[in-house]
């Protein structure tokens, strides 16, 4: 259609920018179009986008989906925007993404931590038994949601049905934050996904294993849950200007999952299923799998994650994770102190997956080392001092590192990916939390979180500093 | 009837052929395999429409890559040949009578049926009892080996297509581990001349010369390759490609070449200046 444009982006179809055009292509440019009567408008769709919406929900399962443009980090905020006002206890495992904790900045509600159980031999998180979330229901009986990581980044997932009843005998909400689940609605022999398993809204990374673009996502929702409402709170921190890219990236796919998701994932698992064997036949490393499950902190795994843990070599997952890409030009997602995350997905190939196996042979045979002296914990039990936004906004002080100890933090720490945090803001510091935190500088993971880039100085309650010394 | 065949050897520069005829097309699991008949070159076997090897050239390369360990290392009894499913490294390795056992790891079984029925030339040792045939990716296959070999032969595609895994540093790692504490790696390693030729050649060297204590790159000219320039990698953990030449025992065993010889193969390893420039800027 040949439409004279006299409105934004200025560009005007690259031909103001031939620069970006030559660099993106014509095709690109060219659907980075503003919200018009025949294209719909994403703050109110009424046609095309209320279409795509559609027929996304009735992929997922869903009474109604949302098309998002922020990542998955606006529709995790939208979602416990959704179920929180001020003051309002949320119950959350501590395992959450960051988007979690800062939508509790935002609206002022307070978090009710469900600890997750720790594998030892791994250092990682668990999910949430289902005990456990029983017991936090009942201490805070005027909670009004529940949320469930479905899976974690290491692909372990909670029993989410059981969950979901917990929450709706309790009057409460179940939110998934599925960030790591697109291909639970789409696989045989995969986890339960949130709409099967009756919660209320999840948030689903398209762009992470559906193939879509980068920042774009689905929040989905279940009958219980009003679509109205939901838009409105969409609305208050979305753009108006949604990218065209992003949202056709979404609709295409979703038609692609819709029509060849099962057979991909299929193979998606039976690759990683491979990999984790020729990985554990090379010794030293721990591809774990389906022997993790227990029926209750592993009530299931997901078996398209490739983790591997990588201590028993004698080396961070971390250094590992720098190697691969330093020396072997092999780029995986994400390195802790423990363990790597190889991610599979829709566009992988078995070559690709040889050279990272006989990469992590050659890792062994060049690098291996005594294996004492290694960290491994990746989770340290929180102690919440003030609520997010409490502790977000009071008043503050910078002092250095060492000397924050007994203090109650106002800012994030974590390490990115993958972006689960080591400390919140209202929570206690301890010299256990500090160790880590440098442990983790030394053995070279991307920190973020605090005001000061190098996290030399953190940012603490001068209300609580008294009490610390 | 005008009929050729062209490879591009860059977006620039075209190489014609003329074919007679076209003897043999598929599309295997892996890529798609041509074989044509041409009058100035003979049958021609090209893998996604780049040449293999002609029946008219091909013994440059085939007596360049395997008579050069072989007549460094005279206890050369095991050897291990990837890709090469043509049969041409093969041919040239069983001539040798000290050889006890030659495995050939080849990805794609559709190759060797193609040149054994179209290319007997190449493919006519491949039923020799010291040969084994393995259909199976190499990274996989020599990631189980160490301390077999006294020989690895690297007769690979273009770094660009589904050999990619073989100019890896965990390959050549995997290469290293799988040899004997004085075996010999050769892999044919490109050309230097055309600019993306000339930069993968410089990574894959990179790659060797930092696995191997050895790392040398000699010269053959062979016409149809891009630029008819071509380069083998020789990396070793003991030998010296010129100081441990025997000539006067290679000589002796009487084999009949006609590109090989073992002055031709000191003087193959002097190269000339820009290419010397361009290893040194990466060892």
């Amino acid at each position: 259609m040949r439409v004279v444009p006299f409105d934004v982006p200025g560009h005007k179809r690259g031909r103001g920018n031939p620069e970006l055009t030559a660099f993106l292509g014509q095709q690109c440019v060219g659907v980075d179009v503003n919200s018009m009567k025949p294209l719909d408008n994403l703050c109110h769709p009424v046609s095309v986008i209320r279409e795509a919406e559609e027929l996304a929900a009735d992929a997922f399962g869903a009474a109604h989906a949302f098309l998002m443009v922020g990542g998955t980090t606006s529709s995790v905020q939208s979602m416990v925007l959704t179920a929180c006002k001020r003051g309002d206890e949320i119950i959350l495992p501590r395992n959450v993404h960051r988007s979690v904790i800062n939508a509790l900045v935002l609206c002022g509600a307070v978090p009710v931590y469900v600890n997750p159980e720790v594998d030892q031999r791994l250092g990682i998180s668990l999910g949430m038994k289902r005990e456990q979330v029983e017991k936090a229901i009942r201490e805070h009986p005027n909670a009004v949601a529940v949320l469930v990581n479905n899976p974690t980044y290491y692909g372990i997932c909670s029993d989410l049905r059981a969950i979901v009843r917990m929450a709706h005998d309790a009057g409460m909400l179940c939110l998934a934050d599925e960030a790591h689940g697109t291909h639970f609605y789409f696989g045989g022999g995969l986890p339960v996904s949130a709409m099967a398993a009756g919660a209320d809204m999840a948030s689903v990374s398209m762009h992470k294993s559906g193939g879509s673009l980068t920042q774009s996502s689905l929040l989905l929702i279940g009958p219980n849950v009003h679509a109205g409402y939901v838009r409105q709170i969409i609305n208050l921190t979305q753009t108006t200007s949604g990218s065209y890219l992003l949202m056709s990236s979404l609709d295409i796919s979703r038609r692609n999952l819709a029509m060849r998701g099962r057979q991909v994932f299929h193979q998606v698992a039976d690759m990683a299923e491979y990999a984790r064997e020729e990985v554990n036949a090379v010794g030293g490393y721990y591809a774990f799998g389906k022997e993790l499950i227990n029926g209750n902190s592993v009530f299931d795994f997901d078996t398209t994650k490739l983790s591997i843990h990588t201590l028993d070599i004698g080396l961070a997952g971390i250094e590992v994770y720098d190697i691969l890409r330093d020396e072997y030009d092999i780029q995986i997602e994400f390195g802790d102190i423990g363990n790597i995350l190889a991610y599979l997905s829709i566009g992988d190939r078995s070559q690709e997956l040889e050279r990272l196996v006989s990469a992590l042979a050659e890792i062994r045979r060049r690098y291996q080392k005594d294996a004492s002296g290694m960290l491994n914990q990746e989770y340290i039990d929180p102690e919440v001092v003030a609520s997010p936004q409490e502790a977000f906004y009071a008043d503050k002080i910078s002092l250095p590192l060492r000397q924050t100890e007994g203090c109650v933090c106002s800012e994030f720490v974590m390490c990115y990916p993958p972006g689960i945090p080591i400390l919140a803001p209202g929570e206690r510091i301890t010299k256990e939390i500090l160790d880590y935190i440098e442990y983790a500088k030394e053995k070279g993971c991307s920190m973020t979180g605090p005001e000061d880039p190098e996290i030399k100085n953190l940012n603490v309650l001068t209300k609580y500093r008294k009490e610390a010394q | 009837m005008e009929f050729w065949f062209s490879e591009f050897h860059t977006p620039d520069v075209k190489h014609s052929i003329r074919v007679n005829r076209q003897l043999y097309s598929k599309e295997s699991d892996y890529q798609r395999i041509d074989i044509f008949e041409t009058p100035e070159f003979g049958r021609v076997l090209a893998l996604d429409g780049n040449v293999m090897l002609t029946e008219r050239d091909e013994f440059i390369y085939d007596e360049m890559i395997t008579h050069v360990p072989m007549a460094v290392h005279q206890g050369i009894k095991d050897i291990l040949v990837i890709g090469a499913g043509d049969g041409g490294v093969v041919r040239e390795l069983t001539r040798y009578d000290r050889v006890e056992r030659i495995d050939l790891v080849e990805m794609d079984p559709q190759v060797v049926e193609a040149c054994r029925a179209y290319l007997p030339g190449n493919a006519c040792r491949m039923d020799d009892r010291r040969v084994h045939i393995y259909f199976e990716n190499a990274l996989k296959f020599i990631r189980r080996c160490e301390d077999e070999y006294d020989l690895i032969i690297v007769d690979s595609t273009d770094p660009f297509g589904p050999s990619e895994g073989l100019f890896t540093r965990e390959f050549y790692g995997n290469c290293y581990n799988a040899l004997r504490e004085d075996g010999i790696m050769v892999n044919q390693q490109g050309s230097p001349f055309y600019a993306e030729d000339a930069s993968a050649m410089q990574r894959s060297h990179k790659r060797i010369a930092g696995t191997f204590p050895v790392s040398r790159v000699y010269q053959a000219h062979i016409p149809t390759y891009a630029a008819g320039y071509w380069l083998f990698g020789f990396a070793s953990k003991k030998y010296h490609p010129i100081d441990d030449l025997d000539a006067q025992a290679w000589n002796a065993l009487n084999l009949r070449t006609r590109y090989y010889t073992t002055r031709l193969h000191v003087g193959a390893f002097y190269l000339p200046a820009f290419l010397e420039e361009m290893l040194l800027e990466v060892e």
